[in-house]
């Protein structure tokens, strides 16, 4: 056996670990990607990097679905997302043999961060170079949530969060307009976000819902192009008011 | 003569020693066997010497207000009667119970075994294990067992979110979902009287009285039971002891001597 069992991910002398560092790095780079909680639904939202002409599209969706009533999109290194999505709906279905009840959103993203930590702490492997968005329903309270990891292995609950290219700009987004919805409004307010960073257009990004009647579904393009046109409309029509109410005071 | 596990064992991993980042299927562990000539008869053998019979009486069934659960306390190895004080209703968190037949340690050490999986589990998950996947977690162990001569024939009772729930788990790796069970050398005579006094909507004290008779009833004809006849009730705050009879006292409550009519009183014969 060749002998890989010398560490990547040491620390440096002021504390870091570079090599998540430039995981990190590599999810910056990775295409953006927006996770919304309403209600009574949880929506995922991803770029898609403009139409490839010959690329069959519908063989890179990337949001998946890890159980009936789980899902995740990712940003970062896609091959190394396949890995992690295998797995974690390895440990789905183990879970439901081993206990005979279907995991809890936190169980499986308490697993999928467990396993990026373990790869900071092996020999010979690298971290994996993604964050991922996991999203789903409580099999039991019926409580929709929202999860992050990142590569270092770390995991919180958000309300709204975004990841990949522009994240910032979107979270900034989320922040100033997040308020609690539900439905047609959580999809349009994650819509939203992605569109200050996206070039809009139906083509240009995959949006997926999840609720506790219906599992996951994925937009089609024609669904999303109706919403952005919606939102435009929205858009047009607060800058014609804005202008109303300015112009009286001119005279 | 080495097991051939080759057939089990999983893709091997790239990097040689790291099995933790491989986990999901490790590979099946091997051992050495016995030099025999005759491996499978030899394998028998020592499964019905190891294997007791499990001489005992425990029966567990759900009504409308829970679930009930009732055991003798006798231990017995052959003709010896080993213990008449042996608990057999084994507590394994505040809301469920394990009941004990056939292999005491083996019961004892495997549900105290499973208490702290289903703690662990409370404690990742934030909520109390099921009933359902407390019995799933036991048989699974025991089927990994399987063969090797444990001796465990048990049942689980308890109340979760779905309400009250009873299986049934033994050494072979079964599990089974039911509404009544009794287990063990006294259970044909335990099945006899509960059966015909099962009713769903009994109250609390009709059922234990119910469960009571039954383990009177197993230990009057099956030598191997006997003792005391302890009855806990599962309901949705938990369990409780409700009881602890010897059995020979009840007896004698079921069926009171009676001081007989003399039919003929034999006098004293006089002189000669």
């Amino acid at each position: 056996m060749a002998r890989y069992d010398r560490a990547i991910t040491v620390f440096s002398p002021d504390g870091h670990l570079f090599q998540v560092e430039y995981a990190l790095e590599a999810v910056r780079k990775g295409n953006a990607a927006v996770g919304v909680r309403g209600t009574d639904i949880v929506v995922l939202g991803v770029e898609k990097k403009s139409a490839v002409k010959l690329q069959d599209s519908r063989s890179v969706r990337k949001i998946v679905s890890l159980d009936d009533h789980i899902a995740l999109a990712c940003a970062g290194l896609k091959a190394d997302a396949r890995v992690l999505i295998n797995r974690a709906r390895i440990e789905c279905q183990s879970h439901r043999l081993t206990v005979e009840e279907p995991v809890t959103v936190e169980y499986i993203t308490r697993y999928i961060a467990g396993l990026q930590q373990k790869y900071t702490q092996s020999g010979g492997v690298r971290p994996f170079g993604l964050s991922t968005l996991i999203v789903g329903f409580d099999p039991y309270t019926g409580v929709p949530s929202l999860y992050q990891t990142d590569p270092s292995g770390t995991f919180s609950a958000w309300k709204a969060n975004a990841t990949g290219r522009n994240s910032n700009s979107m979270r900034e987004f989320l922040e100033k307009n997040y308020k609690e919805t539900s439905g047609h409004e959580t999809i349009k307010l994650a819509i939203r976000a992605l569109l200050e960073v996206v070039e809009s257009g139906g083509k240009n990004i995959e949006v997926a819902t999840m609720t506790k009647e219906h599992g996951l579904r994925q937009l089609e393009e024609s669904e999303i192009d109706a919403i952005v046109a919606e939102i435009e409309a929205e858009k047009a029509a607060a800058e014609a008011a804005k202008k109303a109410l300015a112009a009286p005071k001119e005279t | 003569m080495k097991l051939d596990t080759t057939g089990m064992e999983s893709a091997a991993p790239v990097w040689g020693s790291h099995n933790e980042l491989v986990d999901g299927f490790s590979a099946a562990p091997s051992f050495e066997l016995p030099n025999t000539t005759d491996f499978d008869g030899f394998q028998k053998e020592a499964i019905q010497m190891v294997k007791p019979a499990k001489g005992t009486t425990t029966l567990a069934f759900i009504f409308k207000e829970g679930v009930m659960v009732a055991a003798d306390s006798r231990a017995s190895m052959g003709g010896y009667i080993s213990s008449q004080s042996v608990k057999k209703i084994i507590e394994i968190n505040p809301y469920m119970l394990g009941t004990m037949a056939g292999g005491a340690a083996d019961c004892q050490f495997w549900h105290r075994n499973l208490g702290i999986k289903c703690r662990l589990h409370e404690l990742a998950n934030k909520r109390r294990i099921s009933v359902t996947g407390a019995s799933k977690l036991l048989a699974n162990i025991l089927y990994s067992y399987r063969g090797m001569g444990l001796s465990v024939g048990t049942m689980i009772a308890g109340w979760d979110e779905t309400g009250p729930g009873l299986y049934y788990v033994d050494n072979e790796g079964g599990r089974l979902k039911g509404m009544r069970f009794s287990v063990g050398s006294g259970s044909p005579y335990a099945y006899g009287v509960l059966d015909n006094g099962y009713r769903y909507d009994m109250s609390v004290e009709e059922a234990a009285e119910l469960a009571r008779r039954a383990i009177y009833h197993a230990t009057f004809r099956d030598g191997a039971s006997g003792g005391v006849a302890s009855v806990y009730y599962v309901g949705p705050n938990g369990w409780k002891k409700l009881s602890g009879d010897d059995v020979g006292e009840l007896h004698y409550r079921y069926y009171p001597v009676m001081p007989s009519t003399v039919e003929q009183e034999m006098a004293e014969v006089t002189g000669a």
